[in-house]
């Protein structure tokens, strides 16, 4: 864990409440009070209505596969002892959000497009937690 | 401001070579391209008095027009960098027009490049952010085939697309690009060699990925009474348009299967060059990948959707075939400086001076734009002789 090499979030104003609940282990999103939409990635005001009234919800974390990639090789060097690995657009379920994401404990072979998945926490730093997703059993 | 259509024209072009370039900065090669369209337009640099750039991907710069027009002697009296990705080389050309019909210039320089190829390794003062630093790098996605492997997978699910139309598309450009002297990739490739070339991103292979250049290109934008009696014939444009969609692939209501920039883009420019799809003799599509061409070309119409596929396989995009595309090779085989090479191209073959792949008694081009995640934006362009 400490000599974690791959690139990070940095956390911002915006994004801090996103980061705050992976690290306790909840997938915190953002659902604006005046036309109820959720919205991820996480921003000041809500794009569909302007509102600026908008609460952090604890959302399942179920979700599905709407496309992916296999790394055969990696996107940069610091990934190179994780190939081959997925890299998923999720769809979480019932709250029209979309995330990008890994789907692990899996061979690449066994994922498809419509795949049901669940979240799971990575601390993949004392700081760092990355929402990586799973089939579901 | 009346209708646009046809009251300008693309009077110089200039392109570096394309390829291993090391002796060549990225500047070098933006002052070496715009000194070749200068030069091609007849003008001086005292002549040009606007000027429009894109700074490099790889080694952004503050201001960077402004570094250009200063190594090229040029004072203009309109300047600025420009960017909508790989839509940005259209829109320095709408925009040259809009700014000499504003009456702020009368004859402006467009010109993108950078060291792609080698220059990305060499060390630089700092680098662009993408806009995907927090919610994607961290998961070890690249930019951008990650992108766009994202969005062939989804049209292979969607509409049975398979790994050999995708190469169809890489094939018919290293053949187009064969046939052209300035082509960085010039090896005729099969479709055996294209199903064994390595992965970059499942499905994505290395051969459906354009390529790292090192090269540059511009053209010069005059009024059409100023381009009667210049030194080349005058490229007419005939129509532009620009369209956008919202920027990052996680948006919800965002397709990978459909580039939604496309349709405001397309009608804007169709409607003011008052022309349909049948009138178009060659198009230089935005090819920053296989996927990217095929789907493209649905969304203007050129097919139905989810018949790229087969319309690329059917050998119909080759030129000789009935809808010639990417006649230099595209960004996949000729290079990549960001489609700049794209409007280059449609002038030539405007001009007729394009040789073994020239497309007989072409009249009207259509070039296209494209760039963000996986379509954010989309400029469309339309030429006459």
């Amino acid at each position: 864990m400490v000599d974690y090499k791959r690139p990070l979030p940095i956390p911002n104003k915006d994004t801090k409440e996103f980061w705050d609940g992976c690290k306790n282990h909840e997938l915190r999103i953002q659902k604006c009070q005046n036309c109820v939409r959720y919205r991820f990635e996480p921003s000041f005001i809500c794009p569909w209505c302007m509102s600026l009234n908008t609460e952090w919800v604890k959302v399942s974390g179920k979700g599905s596969v709407n496309s992916f990639a296999v790394y055969r090789q990696p996107s940069e060097p610091a990934f190179a002892d994780m190939v081959p690995y997925v890299v998923a657009l999720i769809e979480l379920e019932g709250i029209g959000v979309r995330m990008i994401s890994n789907v692990i404990d899996c061979q690449p072979e066994e994922v498809k497009i419509g795949m049901k998945v669940e979240v799971v926490f990575d601390d993949v730093t004392e700081k760092v937690t990355l929402p990586k997703f799973r089939a579901v059993a | 401001m009346g209708n646009l259509k046809d009251r300008y024209a693309i009077v110089g072009i200039g392109e570096t070579k394309f390829g291993k370039l090391p002796e060549s900065s990225g500047l070098a090669l933006a002052l070496e391209a715009s000194k070749k369209a200068i030069e091609d337009g007849g003008f001086t640099n005292a002549e040009i008095d606007g000027l429009l750039t894109q700074q490099p991907y790889l080694n952004p710069a503050l201001m960077y027009s402004s570094w250009i027009a200063e190594g090229l002697g040029v004072n203009p009296k309109y300047t600025t960098d420009l960017n909508i990705g790989g839509a940005t080389p259209i829109s320095m050309v709408a925009h040259a027009v809009l700014a000499i019909e504003a009456g702020m210039c009368e004859t402006v320089l467009c010109v993108f490049a950078e060291d792609a190829l080698t220059g990305f390794k060499t060390p630089t003062h700092g680098r662009h952010r993408w806009g995907t630093e927090d919610f994607e790098r961290p998961f070890g996605k690249n930019m951008p085939p990650g992108l766009y492997a994202l969005s062939a997978r989804r049209h292979m699910h969607e509409y049975g697309t398979t790994p050999e139309q995708l190469g169809a598309v890489a094939v018919t450009m290293r053949k187009h690009a064969a046939m052209n002297d300035n082509a960085q990739m010039r090896d005729p490739i099969t479709i055996d060699d294209y199903l064994k070339s390595r992965w970059i991103v499942e499905p994505l292979r290395l051969l459906d990925c354009a390529l790292m250049t090192d090269g540059g290109a511009a053209v010069v934008v005059t009024s059409a009474e100023r381009a009667k009696d210049l030194k080349n014939p005058p490229i007419y444009i005939m129509g532009f348009g620009q369209g956008f969609t919202k920027f990052h692939i996680n948006h919800p209501e965002k397709s990978l299967t459909s580039f939604q920039a496309i349709e405001g883009s397309k009608k804007r420019a169709f409607k003011m060059a008052d022309i349909t799809l049948e009138d178009i003799d060659v198009a230089e599509i935005y090819d920053c990948f296989t996927i990217t061409v095929i789907i493209t070309l649905e969304d203007y119409g050129f097919c139905e959707k989810g018949e790229g596929g087969p319309f690329v396989e059917a050998g119909k995009i080759e030129i000789g075939g009935e809808f010639p595309i990417n006649t230099h090779g595209g960004l996949l085989s000729q290079g990549h400086v960001d489609g700049m090479n794209h409007i280059t191209e449609a002038v030539k073959q405007l001009r007729g001076v394009c040789g073994k792949r020239q497309v007989k008694d072409a009249e009207i081009a259509l070039v296209t734009g494209h760039g963000g995640e996986a379509s954010t934006s989309h400029s469309t362009l339309i030429l006459r002789r």
